[in-house]
């Protein structure tokens, strides 16, 4: 970032508080501006050369890149619960996916107990989902990880594992291994409606994702920043002794960061599980492709890993137009590797606070 | 350090396996009789094949405490290796005479070996600068590519090298001149010769000069090198051997279950062979036979004995209990079934 004009020394730089560390290891690595300049635009050339080869145009490029952001909204969801996790408790959670998965599989079991029509139905049939995944979340923090909270973080990481397959495995015995139908949310129907702008097809749940994706990340941050208890969590990821002594409760902060994250995945899933078909086993992916954005935003950072989400959706977006069917979900591992290499703090400023 | 200090247990468990497998072999059938169908040739060989596997990923993460979610990936090249160049050999303008000579199979395990640790090898000089965390992540990563890779017929699915989703079928048995070794009775002695000599390989590795540097570094990268252990040179080496003895595994589990596909060796099972590792306690080479044998044990049981005793319960419930005991496991036994007191958790999971 550059300096900001109302410096008081123009001619001199100052040094900020993040600004990289003067040493020989520091200058061997070019910038992040440089890689990311330059992965950027031999990316857009390997879309355009791929694409010039299919016959796209403005319009399907527009097409891909909005789709993307679909996807990438679960995808930022998903992440956003990762990093709330790690912050607080310093553990990767692997049952992230499992919650993402329990969203749409509770609510089309709730809306189906509540008679299978109308739109109240549905919205406190998804409500009572994401209820209810934030009380497994939370019944698997109190029950597994902290009761072990001592142990080393390899031992809690596979706990989440063995968690998350408990859960799928729980998943498959109650719905069984066949694909659920969840009723768009506009039409109440299987079939969506579609808006025609400018020249590309938008799905009426897209908006839904979008909105109710944005709606949450707000609540996110107003939660984190304008309440005590959202202080609270924030200080428990900067100093978890420090906030112990200042007399923090920094279990029960754990806790509240699992029911955060059973809230984001469910949300996620529930709003793509219309224009996909939630299935026991949904989880696995979308829980690592949030993992893989939420690397890419740092794994510390929210602003980061919504970032990560809508940028990795997007670039996965226009790769599967481009390429094989099968390959798409190549691009997002590739990416982890290439990210991690290249700048494994992170992508944006501040995202190692 | 007294010469061989290790050498009396191996023995001892090297005994062990030739009993059972001469029982097995002069009354098949037996181990199954007195353990009511839980332990069965064939889940003996799968623990020989997975202890292979073991030495070299608690190498990698109980010793030099560099994880990988990955492992998976490399026992999948070297099982893909051995297939591709056997059933595929004509497809590949490999002449008949060749392919078809009895050291043909053994060539391919061989040079699949060589070249999976070759690929380790350059992977790991670039990925192993990461730390921690990041390193766990990028071996998860890799082992995903790796897997769609195979999936996807390598891009090129015209040629169908590797079958896409449905594998290939029809591996054939290992010959030692004319004759084949199998049935499983047969097979279990090549598997088990195998897994004793990784853990010979293993615990001499451990046990030498490189072993002791690879503690260092598992303490303190900064310390090791400054005391003249070249680090990252030392972990490509171990994340290389670790590649090669998966690639044998591999190998060997082609030939054994005669047919290969690419879901065995996708994300899920990297992370059953990082259980597994973790049951048997991961800083121990002791640990590999034991992990590999308990995870083994422990979800036949469920399969046969526990569900089976419940008939409203079907094997579906099977994953749930998986995964509630691995919880539980955990929770309670975090060092595994061996641990050495000398390194207690791995660098990354300390942080």
């Amino acid at each position: 970032m550059a300096e900001p004009a109302t410096t008081e020394l123009p001619a001199r730089t100052v040094p900020g508080p993040r600004g990289p560390a003067p040493g020989a290891f520091a200058a061997r690595r070019p910038s992040s501006r440089v890689v990311l300049g330059t992965a950027s635009a031999v990316l857009l050339l390997v879309f355009w050369a791929l694409g010039r080869r299919l016959g796209y145009g403005l319009s399907e490029y527009l097409q891909l890149l909005v789709d993307g952001t679909v996807t990438g909204s679960v995808y930022a969801l998903v992440a956003v619960g990762f990093v709330v996790v790690y912050r607080v408790t310093g553990v990767i959670n692997f049952a992230q996916g499992a919650f993402v998965m329990l969203g749409p599989m509770l609510a089309i079991t709730f809306f189906r107990a509540l008679g299978g029509s109308g739109g109240l139905a549905l919205a406190a049939a998804a409500a009572a989902a994401v209820l209810a995944t934030a009380l497994v979340a939370t019944a698997v923090h109190r029950l597994t990880l902290h009761p072990a909270r001592a142990a080393s973080a390899l031992t809690r990481i596979i706990i989440t594992v063995g968690v998350y397959i408990a859960l799928q495995g729980l998943a498959l015995r109650v719905w069984g291994p066949r694909p659920y139908v969840m009723p768009a949310f506009s039409t109440l129907h299987m079939a969506d409606r579609f808006l025609e702008v400018g020249g590309v097809t938008l799905q009426a749940q897209s908006l839904w994702v979008w909105g109710l994706g944005l709606l949450t990340v707000v609540g996110l941050v107003v939660f984190f920043e304008h309440t005590l208890v959202g202080k609270a969590m924030r200080a428990c990821a900067v100093n978890r002794t420090a906030a112990r002594l200042m007399g923090i409760r920094v279990d029960r902060m754990a806790t509240l960061a699992f029911a955060l994250a059973g809230v984001l995945g469910a949300v996620g899933g529930i709003v793509l599980a219309p224009s996909t078909r939630p299935t026991y086993d949904m989880g696995l992916d979308l829980g690592l492709k949030g993992f893989v954005a939420a690397i890419a935003g740092g794994l510390v950072s929210l602003p980061g890993a919504v970032a990560g989400g809508l940028v990795l959706g997007v670039l996965e977006s226009l790769w599967a137009g481009v390429t094989v069917a099968g390959f798409k979900d190549l691009f997002a591992f590739v990416m982890l590797i290439l990210l991690l290499l290249a700048r494994p703090q992170g992508w944006l400023e501040g995202g190692h606070e | 350090m007294t010469a061989r200090a290790w050498a009396g247990t191996w023995f001892l468990a090297a005994a062990g396996v030739a009993v059972v497998g001469a029982v097995e072999l002069a009354w098949p059938g037996t181990a199954a009789r007195l353990t009511r169908g839980l332990v069965s040739t064939d889940l003996l060989i799968r623990a020989g094949l997975f202890t292979v596997v073991l030495v070299g990923l608690n190498l990698l993460m109980g010793y030099a405490g560099q994880a990988s979610l990955g492992q998976a990936a490399f026992y999948g090249l070297g099982a893909f290796a051995s297939a591709i160049f056997t059933v595929r050999a004509q497809a590949l303008g490999i002449p008949a005479s060749v392919a078809g000579a009895w050291w043909w199979p053994w060539l391919v395990m061989l040079l699949a070996a060589v070249a999976v640790g070759a690929f380790a090898l350059a992977v790991g000089w670039v990925i192993l600068r990461l730390r921690g965390h990041y390193l766990a992540m990028a071996t998860l990563g890799l082992g995903i590519i790796v897997y769609i890779v195979l999936r996807e017929n390598l891009g090129m699915p015209h040629l169908n090298l590797t079958g896409g989703f449905d594998g290939i079928v029809g591996v054939p048995r290992l010959r030692v001149g004319g004759a084949e070794l199998w049935p499983v009775q047969v097979y279990y002695f090549v598997v088990w010769a195998a897994a004793l000599a990784s853990m010979a390989l293993g615990l001499n590795v451990v046990h030498s000069p490189a072993g002791r540097a690879l503690r260092a570094l598992h303490g303190s990268e900064l310390a090791a090198e400054s005391v003249g252990v070249d680090v990252g040179r030392l972990k490509a080496q171990i994340f290389a051997l670790s590649a090669a003895l998966a690639s044998v595994a591999g190998s060997l589990y082609a030939h054994f279950q005669a047919a290969v596909v690419p879901d065995t060796f996708g994300f899920v099972p990297s992370l059953e062979l990082v259980v597994m590792s973790a049951v048997g306690g991961m800083s121990s080479i002791w640990g590999a036979p034991l992990g590999a044998l308990a995870v083994l044990l422990l979800e036949q049981l469920l399969r046969t004995h526990v569900l089976g005793l419940v008939p409203a319960v079907s094997g579906e419930l099977e994953p749930v209990v998986f995964g509630l005991v691995l919880v539980v496991i955990m929770m309670f036994w975090p060092a595994g079934l061996v641990s050495s007191r000398r390194v207690q958790g791995t660098a990354w999971a300390s942080r």
